[in-house]
């Protein structure tokens, strides 16, 4: 493609590919002066274009209209409907701007695009600071857009989508990323500005809660030119000396203008980057920035992301105490119940011997008793006496007893000798 | 038997927690040995040591991060 025209649209006439295109030359040339501004009584008989001899020719006309245009008007605010976008490969953007009536046609170099947060889409309402001029190869009327806005947060919603498909292309938006707070810090580092409301909430926040716990201050500019590279800068200082556990990365509420520096993608990819958890808090704003889409955790306020940042002290006293009672009592229960086992085993190995002693006790008793009656003594004791013959036989029978026979009777305190006398009984 | 326990860092209080509510968890066991109950008890309370240690730091000061021209870094006390 030949595009590369000159505003001033003295190349390429032939060339009708876009109805406008090529980088603005910063001094227009300028054709020379036409006569028309004097009055046409005092205008010499050969004043071009007067007469069929001394015709204008086309890119003539053009130079002087667009000479005119552009003194005529200062670079001006127009607002309407954009149509027919289109980004040229040359680089340079081409649309429409409409109402209902009328229409211009737009160009905005690539030169001047860095300063618009994105090309607008077809339909949105924009409006849109330019110079008019004439485009000479088509003769149309063209305004050079310099700067844009959409009426609404159209543009601003465009630029957030794409940079937030960018991010999710990269993979930096994957919920697995999301890295749990430490429940206890350090040491936390503030990368916001030294002199905001911020800090000084951020300060206030961390001192109620819990005094244990230091703040690190990475002091950046948060809004303005240069702010996006000096807020990746800061948070890769943080990075950089390591003595941090948690990053919070934010600014107080502001202006949308204002909070941009955290919509900016590259500082997004560095926050994303931190090798700590990070905890976004861009104040006060409805809309949720880069930076919060690719924090660890989202506050909502810097007063807020203090607060996940850190615990409640006299709450983990609490809670440490707790555990200090639930271990003694663990402990102390274990203990407990092996000093009743030991008790237990004590108890039924003594009424185990007891009953092995008492039961051995009762046979040995009942094995005397059975002795002691079978014992000749314990006969006599009950009043039985045991008769013996002369050469000390008992005699156990009535038959062993012959008439008139001498025997002894053997009683409890004695003996008796005596004679049988007569028959035996039955 | 008794772990060893790590020495400070910005995981330290919190694994102490968990370690401790483990250890409570394994104490509240009935099979637990009687020796082995003993060890966690102490582990137990060298962790609660830790831990307590870690919230009594008193040491809210604010200090300020800056980066010499040679890109050496500085702390600071943000007052001073």
């Amino acid at each position: 493609m030949s595009g590369r025209r000159r505003p001033d649209g003295s190349a390429n006439v032939g060339d009708l590919d876009l109805f406008a295109g090529g980088a603005p030359s910063r001094v227009a040339p300028r054709a020379a002066p036409p006569a028309i501004d004097r009055p046409l009584a005092e205008r010499p008989a050969g004043f071009p274009g007067a007469a069929p001899g001394c015709a204008l020719a086309v890119s003539e006309l053009t130079s002087i209209a667009k000479d005119i245009l552009e003194g005529a008007f200062q670079p001006l605010w127009v607002r309407g409907e954009v149509s027919d976008f289109k980004s040229h490969r040359n680089g340079h953007w081409y649309f429409c701007l409409r109402d209902a009536a009328a229409q211009v046609r737009c160009v905005i170099w690539s030169s001047d695009q860095r300063r618009i947060i994105a090309p607008p889409d077809e339909g949105m309402q924009i409006v849109a600071r330019g110079q008019l001029t004439v485009y000479p190869a088509r003769g149309d009327v063209q305004l050079i857009v310099s700067a844009l806005d959409a009426v609404g947060d159209g543009l601003h919603r465009k630029a957030l989508d794409v940079a937030r498909e960018r991010l999710a292309a990269e993979g930096l938006l994957d919920p697995a990323r999301k890295r749990p707070l430490p429940r206890l810090p350090r040491v936390v580092a503030v990368v916001t500005s030294a002199d905001g409301a911020a800090l000084h909430d951020i300060i206030a926040v961390v001192r109620r809660r819990c005094a244990c716990v230091q703040l690190v201050v990475v002091p950046t500019k948060v809004q303005g030119e240069g702010a996006p590279g000096a807020i990746i800068a800061a948070i890769e200082r943080a990075t950089r000396w390591g003595g941090a556990d948690v990053l919070i990365v934010g600014r107080g509420g502001g202006a949308r203008e204002d909070l941009w520096a955290f919509n900016d993608i590259a500082v997004a990819r560095a926050l994303a980057m931190s090798p700590i958890p990070t905890i976004s808090a861009v104040g006060h704003e409805v809309d949720i920035t880069l930076c919060d889409l690719v924090a660890d955790v989202r506050a909502a306020t810097p007063s807020a992301a203090a607060e996940c940042a850190v615990p409640v002290l006299a709450e983990e006293i609490v809670s440490l105490r707790a555990q200090a009672d639930a271990l003694r009592g663990a402990v102390g229960r274990r203990i407990d119940a092996a000093r009743r086992r030991v008790d237990r085993t004590t108890l039924a190995m003594k009424r185990g011997a007891r009953v092995l002693v008492d039961r051995r006790r009762a046979r040995a008793d009942v094995a005397a008793a059975r002795l002691h009656a079978l014992s000749p003594l314990a006969a006599r004791a009950r009043g039985v006496a045991v008769a013996r013959d002369e050469g000390g036989r008992p005699l156990m029978r009535a038959s062993d007893f012959a008439p008139g026979a001498a025997f002894a009777l053997t009683l409890r305190d004695g003996v008796v000798r005596a004679h049988a006398d007569g028959e035996p009984g039955p | 038997m008794t772990a060893p326990v790590p020495n400070e860092s910005p995981a330290t209080y919190e694994a102490s927690l968990s370690r401790l509510e483990a250890i409570v968890r394994e104490l509240e066991r009935d099979d637990v040995e009687l020796d082995r109950a003993l060890a966690l008890f102490e582990e137990g309370i060298a962790r609660l040591r830790l831990a307590s240690a870690a919230l009594e730091r008193a040491d809210a000061q604010v200090r300020i991060l800056t980066e010499h021209a040679d890109g050496r870094l500085r702390v600071s006390d943000l007052d001073g």
